[in-house]
């Protein structure tokens, strides 16, 4: 298993449990009525199952196992695979401090940070699908 | 890799990037207001995502790595209507949010997807075995 593989495959463990602590903090709503923003983390710990869990597990296991590219790089990019787990990644962690925090305080700093989150895990997606798209094809 | 699998993980690559694009927008309009009309793309983000990304890839790398017979992956023909049956019915559920006029097309959308991943289900069954029979 190549190292960005581990990397991944990690990092995606870490949001199963995040998600699933999350899927328990949510569950908090009717007793802690007066912290109105745990309704915000709804969104959230879905995303980190779909997005931190699924989405990064397989993005892991594709660039280990998706037929070769070709003789001289067999995964396609390195670059690209790392740049696409840290836009992900970034994103997702600017995602869980901006959406919660923005039903709590409506400041300016909070909407430009859920702007950021969402370019960065555009970006990640979009550098995964470039480095991975050439690799699917018929041997 | 077979060439309905490079079909299928084509497509969901395809709808990874759509599907993204649309998460995007909405968690951006949730930053800043862009349009009144943003909210109406989350059932579109939701099925290109499970359906088309997660679903279309599941069963495109099943179709590819199940166990075969020798090189022969038995009957293809139901996989290959789960795919148009799938894409079909995704296009449906995402039209039937912005065309009010036409109820029946969730409908229509679902049950499209159902019979789909049937006829894949229906594909891999006997696939599901040990690699060396006896
Ligand atoms: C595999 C990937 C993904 C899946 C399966 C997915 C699925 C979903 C689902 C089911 C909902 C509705 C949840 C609810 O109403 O509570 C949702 C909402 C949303 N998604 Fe995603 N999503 C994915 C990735 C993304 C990404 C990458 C972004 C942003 C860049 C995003 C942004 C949003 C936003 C802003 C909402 C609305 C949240 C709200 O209700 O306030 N999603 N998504």
């Amino acid at each position: 298993m190549p190292p960005i593989t581990r990397t991944y495959v990690k990092t995606a463990l870490v949001y199963l449990v995040l998600a699933l602590m999350g899927g328990v903090f949510v569950t908090l709503r009717p007793v802690a009525q007066l912290v109105p923003w745990i309704a915000a983390f709804t969104p959230l710990y879905f995303h980190f199952f779909m997005v931190g869990w699924v989405t990064q597990l397989i993005m892991g296991i594709a660039y280990w196992m998706f037929p070769r590219k070709s003789k001289q790089q067999p995964r396609g990019s390195e670059r690209l695979a790392w740049a696409a787990y840290w836009l992900l990644n970034l994103g997702l962690v600017l995602r869980l401090v901006a959406e919660p925090a923005l039903t709590l305080t409506p400041l300016a700093l909070w909407s430009w940070l859920l702007i950021l989150s969402a370019t960065l895990q555009w970006l990640g997606g979009a550098c995964f699908v470039a480095n991975t798209w050439p690799r699917v094809k018929e041997k | 890799m077979p060439r309905l699998s490079v079909w299928f993980v084509r497509a969901s690559l395809i709808y990874l990037m759509v599907g993204f694009t649309l998460g995007a927008l909405l968690l951006a309009n949730k930053g800043v207001f862009l349009h009144p009309l943003v909210w109406r793309l989350l059932p579109a983000h939701i099925e290109l995502l499970l359906m088309g990304w997660v679903v279309l890839l599941a069963l495109g790398v099943a179709f590819w790595i199940l166990p075969r017979w020798q090189t022969k992956r038995g009957n293809e023909k139901p996989a290959w209507a789960a795919l148009l049956l799938i894409n079909l019915g995704l296009w449906c559920v995402i039209a039937a949010a912005w065309l009010p006029g036409y109820d029946d097309l969730l409908w229509w959308g679902r049950s499209l997807e159902a019979l789909g991943v049937a006829a894949f289900a229906f594909h891999a069954w006997p696939r599901v075995k040990p690699w060396v029979e006896g």
